[in-house]
């Protein structure tokens, strides 16, 4: 166990150094970030300064060299922008998009298992083919679309909820968060519900095959056969018997929905990092595109970590593919 | 054995395929949207393009309104006094052009890359799938974005990003198709009879390869305009000479608030009708190509 640790962790580092060296290239080729950033009017000696103090006017290998050196020690470089270290812009911006994630993963988990158990047991009632339906539909509606759609309902035809921003955030553990109070509920609603749809559709679908093939076991069968009521059947004998997938793909997914409120918040305006990251390309803010892109590859790496972990600890049988791997 | 009793494997596929009638709806929806995405210029009412047919007197119209000169826009006409159901037709050839070129491209790397590590083994496969696993590890709209990013805006572009986010589920498919498929009997006696390699891996084995491709990449069609329209919606995608169906709901976002949800509303539900034309035909496919499941 401790060996497979110790290889996922080396794994890990060497994948943070290959994804490094990508986006360090890949961004340096945009272009000169002076051109922007500078005030068109400025002359030679001025942009001779700037760029020199920004390091630009470095070879390409020692500009990197720099970066990692200082990346080491969590600095990442300072916004072109906003002149703050881009680590700091980012952290500041996370706990918008993780309040928004986990909130849509809730709604997810709290909608999608359920939903999936019931279409799971009796595949052919007219209610399951209409889940299955929905989820069909929820796989192909593209997530920006319906973040649009639910706006121009919600906000414009109704004026139930509003469409931007955050709304009236609370102090909870030092962190700021929407959820306490109703006007901030009010806001993290619609988005949450947009970047929960493809997540529920995914739940609903696995969720339902792991039941089907769950029903058709012999613990089921003699759990019948006891005479134990319907709900304890489901809800204890099939449930403890198809979370293990579950979780592990709750595990995984919750890495893309991060990514994926990229779009969500672009859309309601929420002042989450993946906005920041939009906002960050649309100037060519080259340290904190970069600093964004290795903080969610060390996110995906730390996830994919425990994702594997808990799976070993969940189903005993993955311990000895975990050994030999 | 007459010829007569063996059924070609085509006609087969058309008949099993021809059994849901939810897959057929598919199909011919499918077939219309290719129709009027290859003919935008000539079903068109308007050329959404041409400037000098464009009235700004004509601008956000609701659906069914009259141009001032007698036209009729049936889903309304945007900010430029552009005809909606023009602008969509095209929107659709810009979609659909880009995302099926990207497709094939990608296919066809994947399936080089994947039948290489299949057929090499050794390190070769060791590198090639350590990268597949890497790539797959992270959402492809990260990916994308980032190269979009570094890459800048352009057609070329856009396709480059979509071919980078996709060839991966390719290789591993065909490699994993393709190792199961070289311990097969007709490998062996292909290798016995001397041939070249080149010609065991495109005559023999590509073929057998194919069937889980097929349902892939038509799959992954849909993904790729999906992904293609949200870049453009984000302002990293196509550029504004060539509107896709992404940008198209997206200039439309600006004039959401005051009411006039047509500029993005039927955009969206032409993309909307596409991708799931192309889920239904994708899901049928696979249960017709998938042998497990042949009577």
């Amino acid at each position: 166990m401790l060996v497979f640790i110790i290889r996922r962790m080396l794994q890990s580092i060497v994948a943070l150094l290959v994804m490094s060296v990508l986006i360090f290239v890949g961004v340096f080729v945009i272009g000169n970030p002076i051109d922007i950033l500078i005030n068109p009017q400025a002359d030679q000696a001025e942009i001779a300064r700037a760029t020199a103090a920004l390091g630009l006017d470095q070879p390409m290998w020692i500009q990197y060299w720099d970066f990692l050196r200082h990346a080491l020690t969590g600095d990442l470089g300072r916004s072109f922008s906003q002149n703050v270290p881009a680590v700091q812009l980012i952290l500041e911006r996370m706990p918008a998009t993780v309040e928004l994630a986990l909130c849509a993963m809730l709604m997810a988990i709290l909608l999608g298992i359920p939903l999936g158990l019931v279409a799971g047991m009796k595949p052919d009632a007219w209610y399951s083919k209409t889940i299955m339906a929905g989820s069909i539909l929820g796989f192909s509606l593209p997530t920006f679309w319906v973040g649009l759609m639910l706006i121009m309902v919600f906000s414009v035809f109704l004026g139930w909820l509003p469409s931007t921003g955050r709304g009236h955030t609370t102090l909870l553990f030092g962190v700021q968060v929407s959820f306490l109070n109703w006007d901030g509920l009010t806001h993290l609603m619609m988005p949450a519900l947009n970047l929960a749809l493809f997540k529920l559709s995914l739940l609903i679908r696995l969720t339902r095959a792991a039941t089907r093939e769950a029903m058709l076991q012999d613990y089921v069968k003699f759990a019948r056969a006891k005479g134990l009521p319907m709900r304890r059947i489901v809800g204890v004998h099939v449930l403890k018997n198809i979370l293990i997938p579950i979780v592990t793909v709750i595990g995984l997914e919750f890495g893309s929905l991060i990514a994926f409120a990229i779009v969500t918040e672009t859309i309601f305006a929420w002042p989450g990092m993946g906005k920041l990251l939009i906002d960050s390309i649309n100037v060519l803010d080259r340290p904190v595109i970069v600093a964004y892109v290795l903080i969610i590859v060390c996110l995906f790496v730390v996830i994919n970590l425990v994702v594997d972990l808990m799976y070993s600890l969940l189903d005993p049988r993955v311990r000895l593919a975990g050994a030999r791997a | 054995m007459s010829s007569a009793d063996v059924e070609s494997p085509f006609k087969r596929v058309a008949a099993d395929f021809a059994e849901s009638r939810l897959a057929l709806v598919g199909l011919a929806t499918l077939i219309l949207i290719l129709i009027v995405a290859v003919g935008a210029p000539w079903v068109s009412p308007q050329n959404p393009y041409n400037l000098a047919t464009l009235d700004i007197m004509d601008s956000k119209l609701p659906p069914g309104g009259h141009s001032l000169d007698g036209m009729t826009f049936w889903l309304g006409s945007d900010d430029q006094g552009r005809d909606m159901l023009s602008a969509i037709f095209y929107g659709l050839r810009v979609s659909l052009g880009v995302g099926i070129l990207a497709t094939v491209i990608a296919l066809a790397i994947g399936l080089a890359v994947g039948l290489v590590a299949a057929w090499s083994g050794g390190w070769v496969e060791v590198v090639i799938m350590r990268l597949v696993d890497l790539q797959l590890s992270f959402p492809s709209i990260l990916i994308a974005l980032v190269l979009l990013a570094s890459l800048g805006q352009g057609v070329d572009k856009i396709v480059i990003a979509l071919i980078t986010v996709q060839w991966a589920y390719y290789a591993r498919t065909v490699r994993g198709v393709a190792l199961v498929e070289r311990n097969k009997e007709y490998i062996e006696a292909a290798t016995c009879l001397a041939l070249s390699t080149p010609r065991i891996l495109f005559h023999h084995l590509l073929p057998n390869v194919m069937p889980p491709l097929i349902v892939i990449a038509t799959v992954q069609v849909a993904h790729a305009i999906a992904l293609e329209a949200t870049l453009s919606f984000l302002g990293l995608g196509m550029p504004i000479t060539s509107p896709s169906l992404g940008l198209l709901i997206a200039n439309g976002f600006t004039h959401l608030m005051s009411g006039k949800y047509w500029i993005s509303l039927y955009p969206g539900l032409a993309l909307l009708i596409t991708i799931v034309s192309i889920n239904l035909v994708g899901d049928q496919l696979r249960d017709v190509l998938n042998p497990r499941l042949q009577k």
